[in-house]
């Protein structure tokens, strides 16, 4: 290394040192989330394998501004509620070869609270690695003779956003350890891989440069506690693996898909990073 | 004497086969992060180093850094260094290997190569998600590189 190198680096680190100070400018704001009196936890010590990384998990709801936090505090102007709404009129829906609908086996959608809170994790019966969206379509498939929603789906959206609405405020406890180990660790090796034209991983942005800015994007943690999330700029809700496709594609990068090996591992190792945070029912972000 | 006009005969035509022959992405040769040689011996256009930069499907350099020179685009962001100064404090031949690609200067660098066509992990065919199709060509062309580069010269403080 030539004196020079040595004094351009020493320049470098000196203009990266001023961008750290200048970071605490675009910190997350430190407001409560209350929403119909329920106090919503959005800020937590960090899981112990994030110690040393994130100081503390953060909801992505405080890096967001004001018009859009407020938006969730009161289910009135939460447009991902109508969602869950509709999905309730759906539970009685008589579909499939069996001739049920979700309300001949599981009474009313408030049986499903706390599902949110620890899924994904690995069905002790079958070992497979499942979701929300997985534990729905084995429910229409074997239950109810019934064909599969689409990932995508309304139907399939609707129904996480009921689902999920019912663990609101449940602190989140997604499970690492034992039969979800193997998937945890390959998750956690997608989120340091650096894909696409643009060689970025998902710490790159979410955990190195949180509280910073890429063009008006307010970098968050890329906590999923909020999810299924309202998008005011796609005016529709999205799942957990439908922002991490949008995430990938904004690498220049071939992505995986929605209900992949891939994509359902970097959900559950995602998840954990969360532990600690409070299910948000279904959030607003823009 | 006579000797020394060859010489510098030879030099001037050596000179004029690298102005007409690209240096391909792979062949680019670093030393310390550097690139000494222009990537095509044509000299950058700094007008349409700026169009580069602030282009989303080329440098998108505002999405990382401000600038004083490029304070009328709106809402630069600031995972990156301002770049006010950088002509300054850095050489043409140091920026053009940080703009070609800046792992070479910062090891594990956040910011993106835009003169590399390899080694990627599932590269894709531009902002669509597909798989991106061979040959995979570089963000920015070699000449816009030599245009970002002599723009970022004008960049003093």
């Amino acid at each position: 290394m030539t004196l020079r190198t040595i004094k351009t680096a020493l320049a470098a680190t000196a203009i990266l040192g001023c961008a750290f100070t200048g970071m605490t400018m675009a910190d997350p704001v430190d407001e409560p989330m209350v929403i119909d009196g329920q106090n919503i936890t959005i800020r937590a010590p960090a899981p112990e394998f994030l110690k040393g990384v994130l100081p503390e998990v953060l909801s992505g709801w405080l890096y967001r501004d004001e018009d859009t936090r407020k938006m969730e505090l009161d289910d009135f102007d939460n447009p991902g509620i109508i969602y869950a709404d509709r999905a309730r009129d759906q539970w009685e829906v008589v579909d499939g070869t069996e001739g049920k609908a979700c309300v001949s086996c599981h009474e009313s959608p408030e049986a499903m609270k706390g599902l949110r809170a620890v899924t994904p994790r690995v069905d002790p019966d079958s070992g497979k690695l499942m979701n929300i969206e997985a534990y729905v379509n084995k429910c229409r498939t074997e239950r109810m003779g019934a064909e599969a929603w689409g990932d995508k789906s309304d139907h399939m959206m609707d129904m996480l956003a009921l689902i999920s609405l019912q663990s609101r405020g449940e602190i989140i406890n997604v499970a690492m350890d034992g039969a979800a180990a193997p998937f945890w660790e390959k998750g956690k090796e997608i989120y340091y891989t650096r894909y696409g034209l643009l060689e970025l991983s998902c710490a790159n942005c979410h955990e190195q440069n949180n509280g910073k800015y890429i063009r008006s994007d307010h970098l968050s943690q890329g906590q999923t506690n909020g999810f299924p999330v309202y998008r005011l700029k796609d005016t529709k809700i999205t799942s957990a693996q439908g922002r991490f496709v949008g995430c990938v594609r904004d690498t220049r990068a071939e992505t995986f898909k929605i209900g992949s090996d891939e994509f359902n591992a970097l959900e559950l190792y995602v998840a954990t990073r969360g532990n600690g945070l409070a299910v948000e029912g279904v959030s607003v972000r823009h | 004497m006579k000797r020394q006009i060859v010489l510098g005969m030879i030099i001037s035509a050596f000179s004029a086969g690298v102005a007409m022959a690209e240096v391909a992405p792979e062949s680019v040769a670093y030393t310390d992060g550097a690139v000494a040689q222009s990537l095509t011996g044509t000299a950058g256009n700094p007008e349409e180093g700026r169009k580069a930069m602030v282009d989303r499907g080329l440098g998108n350099c505002v999405a990382c850094h401000k600038a004083e020179m490029l304070k009328d685009q709106p809402f630069p962001g600031d995972v990156g260094p301002t770049l006010d100064g950088a002509g300054d404090r850095w050489t043409e031949e140091q920026l053009r290997g940080i703009v070609a690609n800046a792992k070479m200067t910062f090891d594990g660098t956040v910011m993106p190569a835009f003169y590399k066509n390899s080694g990627y992990i599932r590269p894709g065919d531009g902002y669509t998600g597909k798989a991106a199709k061979e040959p995979i060509a570089p963000i920015l062309s070699a000449q816009q590189v030599e245009d970002v580069v002599s723009y970022l010269m004008t960049f003093k403080e």
